[in-house]
């Protein structure tokens, strides 16, 4: 199974753990973004998320579907939201059930590092002086 | 042949606006549409990188561009 949604609302972090919960697994990997109030010890006041969702599902059913091949894992959810989020919200969760923690853990990993790296979502840190998007400069 | 180029993100700060026109030739390459869109915005020479995004998927420089193509300005990403 494979799950993928982008969204304005707020994430249910339960519910995507029931969603990839299944009988044949023994266990679920979970990776829960949240959001920091500092970056390099300055204070954010809050991110802002934009993404081109059309693209952005695209590459991300990409990730999840390499994760599945290469470790045989019978579920995937990736789940990210879009719009304003303040201190401790979750932008993100990814969710990976497999039959053994090995291929639970590598995929979760591959998952989240690789969607930061390829799918077309983009945050502004908004700090009390200004704002920047992050990874846009050298 | 006309092309209407989306942005996203510090691009779209960039162009000020979620997206423009640009008139290039048949069989243009995302190559050239590069160096039109650095030409006419060069704030775009500044970021870290920015790639070119044709029917949603990324498209490498030799790939021919057609008409009513939907393109994009992918600034550096930053989900997660």
């Amino acid at each position: 199974m494979i799950d993928i949604v982008i969204t304005e609302e707020i994430l249910n972090i339960q519910q995507c753990i029931n969603k990839v919960q299944s009988d044949d697994c023994g266990g679920i990997d979970v990776f829960i973004g949240t959001v920091r109030d500092n970056t390099k010890g300055k204070k954010v006041l809050r991110l802002e998320f934009e993404a081109y969702e059309t693209m952005a599902l695209i590459e991300m059913r990409k990730l999840a579907k390499n994760a599945v091949d290469k470790w045989s894992l019978k579920s995937v959810l990736i789940y990210h939201r879009t719009g304003i989020l303040h201190v401790g919200d979750v932008p993100v969760i990814i969710a990976v059930a497999a039959a053994h923690r090995d291929a639970a853990f590598d995929a979760c990993r591959y998952l989240i590092d690789t969607l930061k790296q390829t799918v077309p979502i983009w945050k502004k840190e908004i700090f009390e002086d200004g704002d920047i998007w992050v990874s846009a400069h050298p | 042949m006309t092309l209407r180029i989306l942005a996203f993100g510090i691009a779209k700060e960039i162009l000020g606006s979620t997206s423009t026109l640009v008139e290039l030739h048949a069989g243009a390459t995302v190559k050239e549409l590069r160096i039109l869109l650095e030409k006419q915005y060069p704030r775009l020479q500044k970021l870290a990188s920015f790639m070119i995004a044709v029917n949603n998927e990324y498209a490498s420089s030799d790939h021919v561009l057609q008409p009513g193509n939907e393109i994009a300005i992918i600034p550096p990403v930053s989900g997660g």
